[in-house]
């Protein structure tokens, strides 16, 4: 796809680079080997400016825990559109697959009665089964993954609404298990919610399955250059569909969060979801074109979105505000990603 | 270069082979509305399918449908503010020589031209849930009146509330000044006592006891992370109107998280199962009930009459507005507000 027009060693560290000219170049060199920089600075400003504008409301440790809590979904499924888009694909039913798995949970557990971890499991379960459906559809068919993704986006959704019948499972009717997600425990005195953790415990794991395994190494090298990976023995077929599966996998942990954090089972919840992982995604440093980024970027991504949504509402602007902020906080990003990219041109 | 040819062969046999499957299932089609040709085809649009609001008004309508041996051909948007899709639905219901449509504009003024050729090719068009803008667009509207259901509440909560120094927390739809949203909200604090200012609008009213307007898409998710940010500018807030029940119920989660829900009201609008369970559980102090079934049974029995009558009028048609009806559901009746309990409202829910 895109990355065919590059130069197999564009994402190489500029190691042949002449001697850097002065403050920007290097700034521009040290943004392009460290992909974490940019987002954050951009989060450490962004938080430094509300704190100031906002006021002690905004840095209390309250409001942060807030902060990570509202934006945890986004970031489970955030984690899963990264991995997809470092194999230079996207997915648009990251979202529906994590309703969908939500559904099948609720039901499982509360109108069919089934035990509690089990439905849990077969949510979860449900997740992984999409996915690989989006894997196989992109492999085997061939089939471009905005594309697949786009088809798979409207079935989900369907077979959601069918099993659903639209009706949404009262929090009180939810068992315990369920959505304990949401509930808290006390961390140098402020409440933290198992799956904030539970989040940033997935995002570590990713991160290190992603830098620390030959996995990782393979899901680089098939997003950077396809033919490239192939060529030098990596059954670049198989990797990308254990991608996609573990990207539904995820999605299904993610339907748990989800539960947990509204407490009701909603088949009308995350409708946004896809959209909102992409931009977390690309204002986390990752490009769309394949083969760069960090998932940690995409954590960094989310919680500047989050910092940005929290501070304008506590500060009493237009809700609109929130929505004109994050249009402009992507471009940026996909500007910095060029400009960056220059530095290895 | 024999490989090469081959898929082309292939691809153009499958295409064929599609061109011609289409054309037998639309003569197929053709067919089968022929064969049903004594039955008057109407046609129902809603906003959206998933929202189970318009769920049990499309199974309201497909029910009467039978009674009435309609023909009902049933169509949706794809969100609440998508007009594209229901202008389709219009085009394709006036292709397929419908008498009737019921639609639940989801822009009630953009949707208007496309209204104003299908009562030209000679179809009655009837409004359900909102009005149009004119009003006059259509031939006749059944809907809930928004604004009074949001004063209801808005009364209600001002008796409950007396005495007390009120902190008010508003959870809307979302920034696009949506009607029903306007309608529910400024309904609302009128019926609260707040000088609204321009009454087609959310959010320009000067008054100290608002804390705030956050925007939720009207579902829990969105209610929850709005009331958490509304919690988190004033902790001294005391009551939240709600846009719905969903909205409520997420709502209620964020006052359950910080401890509140003994010292906050939620008021909302609805009349869901779901949410009635919700009144009766004590989450939601008050809730305006609408009856979407009903909105969906007399509109249909109107366009029916009207075909019968051989394209006059009859009573219920000609651009009036036919108030469905809302009920006030709360188990902690005030004086001087007729109102039912929530077993009534549990006997009279809509999904």
């Amino acid at each position: 796809m895109v990355h065919d027009t590059l130069p197999p060693t564009a994402a190489d560290p500029p190691t042949t680079r002449p001697q850097a000219r002065g403050a920007l170049a290097r700034g521009q060199a040290a943004l392009h080997t460290k992909p974490l920089l940019g987002p954050l600075i951009v989060l450490l400003l962004a938080s430094l400016f509300f704190s100031v504008w906002v006021g002690s409301r905004f840095s209390d440790p309250l409001n942060i825990s807030l902060i990570v809590q509202q934006v945890q979904i986004i970031g489970m499924v955030g984690i899963a559109q990264t991995l997809i888009v470092l194999t230079a694909g996207i997915d648009l039913s990251v979202g529906a697959i994590t309703v969908l798995a939500s559904v099948v949970m609720g039901k499982l557990a509360v109108d069919h009665g089934l035990p509690v971890p089990l439905a849990l499991l077969l949510g979860v379960v449900i997740g992984g089964v999409c996915g690989g459906l989006n894997g196989v559809l992109v492999t085997r068919f061939r089939i471009p993954p905005f594309i697949a993704t786009l088809g798979t986006l409207s079935v989900f959704s369907a077979l959601t609404l069918f099993y659903s019948r639209s009706e949404t499972i009262r929090a009180q009717d939810v068992p315990p298990l369920l959505s304990w997600p949401g509930r808290s425990i006390n961390v140098l005195g402020t409440d933290v919610t198992y799956s904030s953790l539970m989040m940033i415990g997935c995002f570590a794991a990713v991160a290190y399955l992603l830098r620390g395994t030959a996995w990782g190494a393979h899901l680089h090298a098939v997003g950077d250059n396809r033919e490239g990976a192939r060529l030098s023995g990596i059954r670049t077929g198989r990797v990308l569909l254990s991608v996609y599966v573990v990207a539904g996998l995820i999605c299904g942990l993610a339907a748990w969060f989800l539960i947990g954090r509204i407490g009701s089972v909603s088949p009308q919840a995350g409708e946004n979801l896809n959209l909102q992982s992409i931009t977390a995604v690309v204002i986390g440093g990752t490009s769309l074109f394949g083969g760069r980024g960090h998932v940690l970027g995409t954590l960094l991504g989310s919680l500047i979105v989050g910092v940005f949504s929290s501070g304008l509402a506590l500060s009493g602007v237009d809700a609109l505000w929130q929505v004109f902020t994050v249009g402009v906080l992507v471009i940026v990003a996909v500007a910095a990603d060029q400009w960056i990219r220059k530095v290895a041109a | 270069m024999a490989d090469r040819v081959m898929p082309r062969h292939r691809a153009l046999a499958a295409l064929s082979a599609g061109i011609g499957l289409t054309l037998l299932l639309t003569s197929c089609g053709s067919g089968l509305s022929g064969h049903g040709d004594d039955k008057t085809i109407v046609g129902l649009v809603t906003k959206t399918n998933d929202n189970p609001f318009y769920v049990k008004m499309r199974e309201g309508a497909q029910k009467k449908a039978r009674q009435l041996g309609v023909d009902l051909r049933t169509f949706a948007g794809k969100g609440q503010a998508d007009n594209d899709s229901q202008v389709k639905a219009i085009e394709n219901l006036v292709a397929a020589g419908a008498k009737g449509i019921l639609i639940t504009p989801a822009d009630s003024g953009a949707i208007i031209p496309a209204i104003d050729r299908a009562r030209k090719a000679g179809v009655m068009v009837v409004a359900l849930d909102s009005p149009t803008e004119p009003a006059s667009a259509v031939d006749a509207t059944f809907a809930t009146d928004n604004r009074l259901a949001g004063r209801m509440i808005g009364k209600w909560a001002k008796a409950r509330m007396a005495g007390k120094r009120p902190r008010v927390a508003l959870l809307d739809l979302s920034s696009e000044q949506v009607k029903v949203d306007v309608l529910r909200d400024q309904g609302f604090l009128e019926g609260f006592g707040v000088d609204v200012r321009n009454p087609n609008r959310i959010g320009d009213e000067r008054d100290s006891r608002i804390v705030g307007h956050e925007v939720t898409g009207a579902n829990e998710e969105g209610g929850r992370d709005a009331m958490e940010k509304l919690l988190q500018k004033d902790g001294s807030i005391n009551l939240v109107y709600t846009i719905n029940e969903p909205t409520a119920a997420g709502a209620y989660q964020a006052v359950k998280a910080a401890g509140k829900q003994k010292d906050i009201t939620i008021v909302s609008v609805d009349g869901g199962c779901p949410g009635v369970k919700n009144v009766a559980g004590g989450v939601i102090g008050a809730t305006s009930m609408q009856f979407p079934v009903k909105m969906a049974a007399d509109g249909l029995a109107a366009v029916a009459a009207h075909t019968k009558d051989g394209g006059k009028g009859s009573g219920s048609s000609g651009q009036g507005f036919t108030n469905t009806g809302v009920s006030l559901i709360t188990d902690t009746p005030v004086s001087g507000l007729d109102s039912q309990k929530s077993d009534w409202g549990l006997r009279h829910c809509w999904g």
